[in-house]
């Protein structure tokens, strides 16, 4: 009855039910795209150069005559790849960090927390451009900045969690109990800070895919040939007004994923909230 | 030793001796108040194995504060703790965590006391898992029997905390206080936020648990009808002092501290027909930031002689394991 | 002389997500000039929804009275529009709560507060609400009044946040002052003080009280009638003395038995077996016969409310004689 109740609640918000139809859309063409892509993303063809949308291309060409939709659905891929790497590099340190500078506070606190703030001090696109500098334009290299930029955030919030999680008696029990610093952090203090944890990263894959195409839109990002969605809006940007189809596409495509990730990760802090505050 | 009495042949399970416990206050916000509250002062007793030691007070006297010191929740600031004849306050981690073993808390707040994602029965066991008692499947027998034994059906041991009402949250924190078997049980206003109906049935699950397993309580509580039910001596505490300690029977009969006898008097008595010979005290409860010179107590006494605004009383035993600490008895 | 206060047949219930809650069904309840009535009960069963309904303060829109009339001094309260119950709450029906925090704003002071009270409703001048501010401090028997009115409500203590709140309930001499368990959170001794208080306060202004609580030791010390309840019914309703003196309803049977009291008798205290059920799911007939020590075949028809002795009525098939 008590695990499956915010299931239920999530699944009556129709706008989360949404995100989540577009997100299992996504990836349903993520992990069959190459099956249902007509053509070889990568290979050009010189004769088709910004044919519009038609029957043999639905999304019709780029500039070199690559199928367009092949390159949408491939970059599905690469998309949410994106977003899991990305949540992760951002998500397991920044948890680590939160957790032991809320539990142990002090100067341990002080110095992550001012370590953190010096990182938030910087506008996130302007980071992640000065990560890539250094690495290296490349896709992985986007993924890294995107997520090094991202885990003071994750710091803050799990931080704030511990906080007040800290305080409450089932968790000084443990202590009570005989239960060691390790046994608590890890064995209840972690599991009761998760929710947030869990909208945020929803949240964090749309707010990652974005970073990484406006890195690539930079051309900082994936490099051609790879049908990166991003990528593939810059290279859009010179023809919008001869060849529109070259932009709109890949940049529908990010917009429908972000949207549904959204859409999704606001409801489940709807759904996961309430059930929270009763407890 | 304070209350271990000369003439019984009980042995002190815990003894304090001078105990006292300040917290240093910061400036906060917009108030400008620094300063120390003195929440537990030079606090000596015993508590005897197998009684139930009842502490009683208002809010700001310290009950709870020197319930945790005395389990070593809290280090205090100066004084000691005996436990079984060691040095509570020298135990090292290992012994420490042997002591954990032996002494138990039962809180307020059954709501607050149980992690909510987790399963009663995971709760109940978790104690024997820090401590590696017993293999797994040994582990769960004694939860089955540790459930049944607070007056909950083992089947009951898959659902989570929110399933259950306040009264059968408590069953669960007390099973869980029980799983190591504890010779000592802190029980910290265990009935307090519980309605009326349940508090009775706690309260008897209480005195049969002390009864089978020859239990230590001690028992904190702000409801003196709950205290004199279920203790065998009472002491009442004021400003972090202890004020007055006997043995139920005279206290309640007799009390002899002003204090004591305002509390007694104050209590509503659900009897519509007795006289009421209320003493009403005069101000509010005081805080532990500032107390008085003297006796603490004396701001609000209408006994009180010029003596009391300088000298602090100290207890003195007046009859056969009663003391008390006034100038005026 | 007619009650100043009559509520007749109120139900009052709940859209919840579980389904339609009945908080409060069927109360009748009779209130004299000058008298301090007590609505008994332990939580869950309808008290404080019963004082919410009469000052039309349910939450909305989940809270609504589906039936009934509260008649004060002849008016329905029920039928009241928005601005006509605003007139009457705070100013001939007053209300205090369990947590004085609830009513005061902690970015105001409390004499300013106080003094919002008596220009709206008294429409007095400042500079005669601040006299009379003054006066009402000391009343309530708050030291200094005239350096308090300064103060803000985190400076002061729980037991005169609870005097401030009982000051801006009487500031405009209500005719009914509901007392929605004033002294559950204070100290043993300042709950005295402040029992004492509403008492001494009561003969001077002439005020009836409607007092909610859970505590029978608080309505033996001052209520002259009592009403309890459970499940949202009314099950028992006496004079105080023959209340205690004899108990009809196997609930409060139950209750008194179930409490420890100094000087008492020895012996286990026999608590009533059970917990309170769900609103959502009440048995069918009696709602309490499932914890009942004589509950039989009769009891799946919810009994009569009727008059055993004079004064004294019980929903009850067999009450206790």
């Amino acid at each position: 009855m008590s695990k499956l109740d915010p299931m239920r609640d999530l699944l009556r918000n129709r706008s989360a039910t949404l995100g989540l139809a577009l997100i299992a859309l996504i990836v349903i063409v993520a992990l069959i795209g190459p099956a249902l892509a007509p053509c070889n993303p990568l290979i050009p063809s010189p004769l088709d150069r910004l044919k519009g949308p038609s029957s043999a291309h639905f999304f019709g060409t780029d500039s070199l005559g690559r199928d367009i939709l092949s390159r949408v659905i491939y970059g599905s891929r690469i998309s949410l790849a994106i977003g899991l790497i990305s949540v992760t590099i951002s998500l397991v340190p920044g948890t680590l960090l939160g957790l032991l500078a809320g539990y142990f506070g002090g100067k341990l606190d002080s110095l992550i927390m001012r370590l953190m703030d010096v990182l938030l001090a910087f506008p996130a696109i302007l980071l992640a451009i000065f990560i890539t500098a250094i690495l290296g334009p490349s896709l992985p290299n986007t993924m890294i900045a995107v997520g090094v930029v991202y885990i003071p955030h994750y710091a803050r919030i799990v931080r704030s969690s511990v906080l007040s999680l800290r305080e409450q008696l089932f968790i000084q029990a443990i202590g009570h109990l005989g239960g060691s610093h390790g046994r608590i952090i890890w064995g209840h203090i972690l599991p009761n800070s998760l929710p947030p944890i869990i909208v945020y990263a929803t949240l964090g894959m749309g707010t990652a895919v974005l970073q990484a195409a406006a890195l690539g839109f930079l051309g900082l990002g994936a490099q051609p040939p790879q049908p990166e969605w991003g990528a593939m809006l810059s290279e859009g940007r010179q023809y919008i007004q001869l060849a529109p189809h070259v932009a709109a596409f890949p940049g529908a495509a990010i917009l429908f994923l972000v949207l549904g990730f959204n859409l999704f990760g606001d409801g489940l802090r709807d759904a996961l909230d309430p059930s929270l505050r009763s407890l | 030793m304070l209350g271990a009495g000369v003439m019984t042949m009980a042995e002190t399970i815990l003894s304090a001796e001078q105990l006292t416990k300040h917290y240093p206050l910061r400036a906060a916000g917009f108030s400008r108040r620094t300063g120390t509250v003195r929440a537990v002062e030079e606090v000596s007793l015993g508590v005897r194995k197998g009684e139930v030691f009842g502490l009683v007070g208002e809010s700001g006297c310290g009950k709870s504060t020197l319930g945790r010191v005395l389990l070593r929740l809290e280090e205090p600031t100066a004084g000691k703790v005996f436990f079984s004849g060691g040095n509570l306050g020298e135990f090292g981690k290992a012994k420490l965590k042997q002591f954990r073993k032996q002494a138990q808390i039962i809180y307020q707040d059954p709501y607050s006391a149980l992690n909510p994602r987790k399963q009663i029965g995971h709760l109940i066991e978790e104690p024997l898992v820090i401590h590696r008692v017993g293999a797994s499947k040994e582990r769960r027998d004694r939860v089955a029997w540790l459930l049944k034994v607070v007056g909950l059906l083992p089947e009951q041991g898959t659902r989570y905390p929110h399933e259950f009402s306040g009264g059968q949250r408590q069953r669960i924190v007390i099973a869980r206080a029980l799983a190591l078997n504890p010779q000592l049980l802190l029980a910290d206003e265990p009935v307090s936020s519980l309605d009326v109906s349940i508090q009775a049935q706690i309260i008897n699950l209480l005195k049969e648990l002390q009864a089978e397993f020859h239990l230590t309580y001690i028992f904190i509580s702000h409801d003196l009808s709950v205290v004199e039910y279920i203790a065998d001596r009472v002491a009442v505490m004021y400003l972090g002092r202890i004020v007055e300690l006997g043995p139920k029977k005279e206290f309640y009969a007799a009390p002899v501290h002003p204090y004591s006898q305002a509390l007694l008097s104050a209590a509503p008595n659900p009897d519509p027909t007795a006289k009421r010979q209320r003493i009403i005290l005069t101000g509010d409860v005081p805080s532990p930031i500032n107390p008085p010179p003297g006796c603490p107590f004396h701001p609000r006494c209408r006994d009180r002689q010029n003596r009391c605004l300088e000298d602090l009383p100290r207890l003195k035993e007046l009859s056969s394991g009663h003391w008390v600490a006034c100038h005026l008895r | 002389m007619e009650p100043v206060l009559e509520i007749k047949g109120l139900k009052t219930q709940f859209q919840s997500k579980g389904g339609l809650l009945t908080a409060v069904d069927g109360m009748d309840l009779s209130l004299e000039r000058g008298e301090t009535l007590g609505l008994v009960g332990e939580s869950g069963c309808g008290k404080s929804v019963t004082a919410l309904s009469i000052l039309q303060l349910l939450p909305k829109p989940a809270g609504r009275i589906a039936a009934g009339q509260i008649l004060f001094e002849g008016r329905d309260l029920v039928k009241m529009s928005a601005a006509e119950i605003r007139r009457i709450r705070g100013n001939e029906i007053s209300m205090i709560f369990q947590e004085p925090m609830t009513c005061l704003n902690p970015v105001y002071t409390v004499g300013f507060q106080i003094q919002e009270v008596l220009r709206k409703h008294r429409q007095m001048s400042k500079r005669e609400a601040v006299s009379e501010t003054v006066s009402m401090l000391g009343l309530v028997g708050i030291p200094e009044p005239a350096a308090r009115i300064d103060d803000y409500p985190h400076q002061l203590s729980g037991g005169m946040r609870q005097r401030i709140m009982i000051a801006m309930a009487l500031s405009c001499h209500p005719k009914i002052m509901i007392a929605d368990e004033p002294t559950t959170a204070l100290d043993v001794t300042i709950q005295a003080q402040i029992l004492d208080l509403i008492g001494r306060l009561k003969e001077e202004i002439g005020m009836s009280v409607l007092l909610i609580t859970h505590d029978l030791g608080v309505v033996a010390e001052i209520c002259r009638q009592v009403v309890v309840m459970y499940a949202g019914k009314m099950v028992e309703s006496a004079d105080v003395k023959e209340l205690f003196a004899g108990p009809a309803h196997p609930y409060t049977v139950g209750l008194f038995k179930s409490l420890p009291r100094i000087g008492g008798k020895e012996g286990a205290l026999s608590p009533i077996p059970g917990v309170v059920p769900s609103l959502l799911h009440l048995p069918s007939g009696c709602a309490f016969r499932d914890r009942c020590f004589k509950s039989n075949s009769k009891c799946v028809k919810e009994p009569l409310w009727r008059e055993i002795r004079p004064g004294h009525k019980v929903r009850c098939w067999e009450p206790e004689s």
